[in-house]
This record gives structure tokens, sequence and C-alpha cells, in this order.
């Protein structure tokens, strides 16, 4: 049984993220920037992770595969950070409290190592999947 | 000889740069170099002239994109929006002023729901303001006056990278000479951000409990005692906090998304703003909400001049707007399947709201209005390039604090290509002429009886 974790997800700007959208979304800078969750260390090493493992991120909505790395910014122990874009946005809940604005930040996520042979999909076959005009890799 | 360019406005976040300096080819088509904009705002002018279509492309049955005419797809877009009995036309962070207009003429004719990035950015900010008020200043005033800068839930260390350099912590203003050095910062976040990293205190609050921790502020202000430890901080962090606050000789209140995104979301700002009122007993304190895109205060200033509403304007009853959060916003209205139609123009809804709404939209025609291939284009029936307001089409945008800036356009935009005000009033002429010749089509209504003409 893989071990498995709950934490507080947030979804906020990174500037590498602020680059990645400029440069267009289905650069290798926009996957890199926005395919990886931040994690507190001890939540690492509860998961048992080795640095830059992928893990699936699960949320009442849906679930992504994003790379673990070690963040310059600390959290605290069971807060984690996906940068705000495609990725983040397969798990974060439409519910907008009567605002408009949805659950970006502060929704509860179980993330566990990735199962052997996952990889994190494109930003395009993401979205494209998702509406049923995904073809396939061209 | 290439051509320098001086005081250039950034099209990318809401600080609105207009100190940049760009030099410019000869023949007026190549943008050379960038000068004084931060990593993102210049790689939005090197990044202007790549991957551009000069032609609409419409999607065809098996999935690719064919090139059609701006008449062609001027047409289209008329006849969806015509043909739908409640579209949605949303977007416009990064676009200009005149862009805003002339779309919402659109929306009025179509009687669509016509929406801005707030609504998934701050627009619980304007619920706020409008209860509580909004005790603002200029960017200008906090550079020049202020001596305490709060930065609660905002991070522009990496969201607005030349906030901190232009603005608050370090220029050196007029009755603030010695720039960072007379300054205060307070850093309000639950993550130690490279902003927190030049905060004078970082209070590292609990995910979600903003409220609790204004609340306990409030207190202290009044002089009440708080309980040991509140939202994950330590009393004597927030009794500290308070008395920095308190003897500010003028603070501005810097808010971001960690306010606007987490539970609580409008009253998270609404006590924000109570603890400014409240501190105004003491000494002079303001508030600002950290706008995203360059130009997402516009659409707040347009349409509440035309309609009275900011953002989430349901316009289906063409001429008598209403304004309602929760029911006319994009994502609520995406989620109920109330609209059947979508025009995405100067952001990237396929991006930027969650996967959800996107799969909902997608149900009905989608029409995307954007100078470069998105997410959106992706998976839209329609994209119609635009030309680049701030790098090929000038414009008035809006700064975050309200100050309107006129940008200017640095090179030509590619042969034929439109730009989003002159998209709107064409299609707006297109809905006129589809709107006569229906109306040509049906025979003229008989006056009923007892009702006389001209009265």
């Amino acid at each position: 049984m893989a071990k498995k974790i709950t934490l507080n997800m947030i979804t906020q700007r990174s500037v590498e993220e602020g680059v990645g959208i400029v440069k267009g979304k289905m650069t290798p800078d926009y996957f890199e920037a926005c395919s990886i969750i931040e994690m507190h260390d001890d939540d690492v090493k509860a998961l048992g992770l080795v640095p830059n493992q992928l893990v699936r991120v699960t949320s009442e909505c849906g679930d992504v595969i994003v790379k673990a790395v070690k963040g310059r910014q600390a959290l605290y122990p069971g807060l984690a950070f996906i940068p705000q874009g495609v990725y983040a946005n397969q798990i974060v809940p439409a519910r907008t409290q009567a605002t408009g604005e949805p659950q970006y930040s502060g929704f509860p996520v179980t993330v566990e190592p990735a199962p052997v042979g996952e990889r994190r999909k494109s930003t395009l076959e993401l979205v494209q999947r998702a509406v049923g005009m995904w073809k396939g890799d061209q | 000889m290439a051509k320098k360019i001086e005081n250039v406005g950034c099209p990318f976040c809401g600080v609105c740069c207009d100190d940049l300096v760009v030099t410019v080819s000869d023949d007026g088509k190549k943008i050379l170099e960038v000068e004084n904009a931060c990593i993102i705002g210049s790689t939005v002018f090197h990044r202007a002239m790549e991957d551009r279509h000069a032609l609409p492309r419409l999607r065809q049955p098996d999935g690719t994109y064919k090139e059609i005419s701006y008449d062609e797809a001027i047409d289209y877009t008329a006849k969806v929006l015509q043909k739908a009995k409640k579209p949605l036309i949303y977007g416009f962070g990064s676009t200009n002023c005149e862009g805003m207009a002339a779309a919402a003429k659109v929306a009025e004719k179509a009687g669509a729901v016509i929406d801005n990035c707030a609504s998934i950015c701050h627009g619980s900010s304007f619920l706020a303001i409008f209860d509580n008020g909004y005790p603002s200043c200029t960017l200008g005033e906090t550079k020049n006056r202020a001596d305490v800068i709060v930065y609660w839930g905002a991070n522009p260390a990496h969201a607005h990278p030349r906030h901190m350099s232009r603005y608050s912590i370090f220029p050196r203003g007029f009755f603030t000479g010695k720039g960072h050095k007379g300054r205060k910062i307070i850093v309000i976040d639950p993550r130690h951000t490279d902003t927190a990293q030049v905060a004078d205190i970082h209070l590292q609050v609990k995910q979600g409990h903003d409220y609790d921790l204004f609340d306990a502020f409030r207190t202290v202000l009044r002089g009440h005692d708080i309980p040991d430890e509140v939202a994950g901080v330590k009393k004597e962090k927030i009794v500290e906090a308070v008395e920095i606050l308190k003897k500010a000789r003028f603070g501005t209140i810097f808010y971001g998304m960690g306010l606007c995104h987490s539970d609580g979301r409008n009253h998270n700002v609404d006590i924000a703003i109570s603890l400014t009122r409240d501190l105004n007993d003491f000494t002079k304190w303001t508030i600002m909400a950290m706008r995203g895109h360059y130009n997402i205060t516009g659409p707040g200033a347009v349409w509440s001049w035309q309609y009275g509403f900011p953002y989430c304007l349901d316009l289906t009853k063409r001429d008598i707007a209403h304004m309602n959060p929760g029911e006319t916003s994009s994502v609520d209205l995406a989620m109920r399947d109330e609209v059947d139609a979508f025009i995405n123009i100067g952001t990237d809804a396929a991006a930027h709201f969650p996967i959800e709404p996107v799969k909902h939209l997608r149900k009905h025609p989608w029409i995307t209005i954007d100078p470069h291939p998105t997410m959106a284009t992706e998976i839209s029936d329609l994209h119609i390039p635009v030309g680049i307001v701030g790098v090929e089409v000038p414009g008035i945008v809006y700064r975050m604090d309200n100050v309107p800036i006129q940008y200017r356009k640095v090179i030509d935009a590619p042969d034929g290509v439109l730009n989003d005000e002159e998209l709107f009033e064409r299609i707006y002429q297109r809905l006129c002429e589809l709107e006569a010749e229906d109306a040509a089509k049906t025979p003229a209504k008989t006056t009923p009886e007892g009702v006389r003409a001209g009265e």
C-alpha cells in the first residue's frame, strides 16, 4: 500500500509561471514552471519521496500528476503549493461561495507517489482531453 | 539606425510600469531591445512577433483549423451571438478601454452576459468595497509618503515584480528620502515568500484564517486582550505589528489573492477595510488591491460608467443591466450550464478557469479573440487574432490604483490584423445588419386597436 497524505492546497502565481504564460502555454518553460508541487520537508519525508519524484495529487474534482520539487518559498507542514495555471486547475474546485471566485486556495488534496509508468501530461493533452478533443500526439 | 522609444507602458501586470525604453528596427517591425522591464515584461515585448496569425481560423469537422477572412469570422461571430439565448463574453484583462467599451455595445445588442477576469480575481474586493468603502490612495502617494507597508496575502516579488522597487519599499519619495531604510515592511502570508524575505516582520498566518488575524489586529488596536495565539501567530508578534501600524506617519495595506481566493472571500477584504478605517483613528492609513493584469481595473471603470456595475453584467434584458455575482458570474453560469455561447477575449479561460466550467462551456460554440495561440484557441471553434495592446495598439489602461495611463504602440501589427475595438465595432455593425434582415423578413406588426400611434 503506497503512502498517501492529505494536505491543504494553495494555487497562486510564481514569476516562472508568469514568464511561461508570456512565452506560451505550450512551451517547455511553462511546462516546467507549472507542473510542479512544493511541500514542507516533513510531508516529503512522510511520503518517502526522492527529489523530483512524480506524485499524484487528487482533490474532490480531479487528479493531476506533477513533480515534487523543493521550492525557494517555505511552507509550513500540511500546506502544499502548485503554481496557478493548467495543472493546478485540473484539481481546483469550482465552488465559489456565491462570489464568482473558485476555491483556488485552501482545498483538501491527497498526495501519493505516482504509479510506475505515469507521466506528466502536456498542457494541450490535459485541456483537449478534458473537452474530448485530444487526438494523441501528432 | 534603430529607433529608441521612451516612456513605454508595459502590458503585463497591474503595476503598469510606464518607464520602459524599447528599441525598434528602422522599418518599425521588430523589437530589438527592452530596457527597465522585469523578466516578464521584457518577454512580452520579445515574444510579440513570434507565433502570430494574420487571419482568423475556423475549426473544421476533422478538428483542424482552416484560415478564413475577417469578414467571414465577423459574420460567424455575429450569427453565434444572434442565435444564442444567453451568450457570455468574458476576459478583458489584457486589452484597452476602447475595446472594452466596444465589446459592451456588442453585449447589449446581443443580450449577453459580459464579465471580466475580476470575476475570478478581485471580484470579491468589489463586493467588500460596495459594502464597506475603499479608503485608498494612488501609488504615487504611497511612494512619496508611506513609511509602513503591509503586504497581506500578496506576493509582489513574483506577481508584480517591480511593485516594490517602483512604489512601495525601495524608492526615495518626496517625504521618504531614506528609501527602504526609512520604511517598515510587514508581510502576512502562509508561505515564507520571496516578498517575506525583504520584510521586517513576517507573520506566517494559518492558511484560510486571515479573518481571525484581522480581527485580532482590530481587537489589539482597540486596547483589548487577545488569546496567546491567533491563526497560528503568537500574541507578542501581533501586538508588535499593531504598534508599528499605529506609529506610522502614512501606511498602505496591499492585499492580494490570499484574501480573495481563500475561504471567506469578500469578508476577508471587508475586515481589511475595517482595519484600515480603525487605523485612521490613530494615523493615516490606506488600502489597495493588488490588481493582476495591466488593465483589469479598466473594465471596472468603463462598465461602471456605461452601466453602473463593474463586472458580472447581465445585459440579457438589453438596456436593463443587472449584476449578482454567484448568479451572473462566469464560473457559476458555466457550472449551471446557463450560457449557450462563449466569447473569450484578452484572457485564457481554458487555462485559468478550473477544468469543470471549461468542460461545460465547451458544449457550446466557443470563440477566442487573442493575439497568440493559447489553451483557449486550441479548443475553440474560431480563433480571431488581434493586435497586442501596448505593443502594436495604443489605448487607455487603468493602473491598479485607478489611474488611467495612455499606452502607446511601438511596432506595427502584422498586415491586415484588426485591433479589439475595430473588431467589436464590426461585429456590432454585422449584428445590426442581421437584425435589419430579420425585421424585413417578418411582416410589420399592425397597431393594436385602441392604441393611438405617436402617443
